[in-house]
């Protein structure tokens, strides 16, 4: 377990105000809330910073905090509450309106022999939900597919108290997904208490990202490289897809930039999402004398000035 | 231990019930949503909407943005078009920076 400094996680000094907390706190969560932020450490980011602030916006909980001083003892790496560190403070534990755990610093010093988190009460009930988070390729999606899944959930044991449990799922990924939309897991969210029902796993899909596809929606964009003969000329090119090789006709005189729909190509469904390619003329490298002679003669006998609109004077 | 491959669906459709349920908020606050024009249920009275695709995903982000930055309605309303905006202007960007 490591020693997590919340002081410099919201960028404050040991004796900031609750106000200055309460300010770099929304400040950070600003920041950093992952709805906002696209970067990739935004997240872990984000829920450091909730950490902090649900340990330093307690008052008791923030004594119990800076009893424990500073820095770290360096004895082996690890950190190792001193026994009795939290004699004398009475905070109550859980509180976090998130689903998911914080660090094991924080669950083993703010959590441990936790009493029933608000929604779990007891009694008869029924199960929570759990909503969680899921990384698929574009392939994926396009064929469905099976992924093993970690989940850290709450779960309330028998003598009422709250412990973090892991969990493994093999879940089935159907075919036909979009980024964005979300697989239920029926029964699969926190147990029900008493004899209740359980709650539903909820998983947002998202795509890692792609070298050449960009989704939206079912829909995928993307670049097809051609070469000058192609664009000129037009004629039927093989390109490949997830779905397969496909023919595509390329229209006489193509410009970059001219968008192709390759109709029902994309995500699978009813109906089927589209690719849309995007053309870009590509040209060779010209590196033998043969070549050479090929592009001197188009520039000798073609007439062709790009640059005819350009405006201002010839000279 | 062995694990079972479970059946799963996808989240299509949800009725105002299921999308509070889904968000953890109350009638009211996804009936404001829908006032606000943040979602656009199919559906002419609230008893039989059914909230479907990008209205499901702007639920949750709206729920959120409202609980982890306390941004009310109008905010949210306008943080999520924002959002969608920057979101295609970053894919355009994407597409012209390519090569």
């Amino acid at each position: 377990m490591d020693f997590k400094d919340y002081y410099k996680t919201l960028g404050v000094s040991s004796d900031a105000s609750a106000d200055e907390i309460k300010k770099a706190f929304r400040k950070a969560a600003r920041k950093y809330h992952p709805d906002i932020n696209t970067g990739a450490d935004a997240e872990a980011k984000f829920k450091d910073v909730n950490e902090a602030y649900e340990v330093l916006k307690d008052p008791e909980r923030r004594a119990a905090y800076d009893q424990l001083g500073q820095e770290p003892p360096q004895a082996q790496g690890r950190y190792q509450p001193p026994p009795g560190w939290d004699s004398g403070y009475e905070f109550s534990s859980g509180g976090a309106e998130h689903d998911e755990a914080f660090s094991d610093f924080f669950e083993t010093l703010f959590r441990r022999g936790a009493g029933p988190t608000r929604g779990m009460g007891a009694g008869t009930g029924q199960g929570s939900d759990v909503h969680g988070r899921i990384e698929i390729t574009i392939e994926d999606a396009y064929r469905g597919a099976e992924r093993k899944l970690s989940i850290r959930s709450p779960v309330v044991s028998p003598n009422g108290g709250v412990t973090m449990q892991d969990r493994t799922i093999a879940v089935r990924v159907p075919k036909g997904i979009a980024e964005g939309q979300h697989i239920r897991l029926a029964g699969k969210g926190s147990p029900g208490l008493g004899g209740g029902k359980a709650g539903d796993l909820f998983l947002e899909v998202a795509f890692a990202a792609h070298p050449v596809y960009r989704p939206e929606g079912k829909n995928l964009h993307m670049d097809l490289p051609i070469t000058p003969w192609e664009a000129a000329l037009g004629g039927h090119i093989i390109m490949p897809t997830p779905d397969g090789k496909v023919d595509l006709r390329i229209p006489k005189n193509a410009r970059t930039g001219q968008k192709m729909r390759l109709k029902g190509k994309g995500l699978p469904g009813t109906p089927a999402g589209d690719i849309i390619a995007t053309l870009k003329i590509v040209n060779p490298k010209v590196e033998t004398d043969e070549a050479r002679a090929l592009f001197e003669k188009m520039a000798k006998e073609m007439p062709f000035d790009p640059r005819a609109n350009l405006g201002g004077t010839k000279r | 231990m062995k694990v079972a491959t479970l059946q799963s669906d996808i989240v299509e459709a949800l009725s105002l019930p299921d999308l509070c349920r889904f968000c953890q908020a109350d009638e009211t606050w996804v009936i404001e949503l829908v006032e606000h024009g943040v979602l656009e249920p199919i559906g002419s009275k609230s008893g039989n909407w059914k909230f479907v695709g990008t209205s499901i995903v702007r639920a949750k982000k709206a729920r959120r943005l409202n609980r982890d930055l306390g941004i009310n309605t109008a905010g949210v309303a306008l943080v999520l078009d924002l959002l969608e905006e920057r979101d295609a202007l970053l894919r355009r960007l994407a597409q012209n920076e390519i090569h």
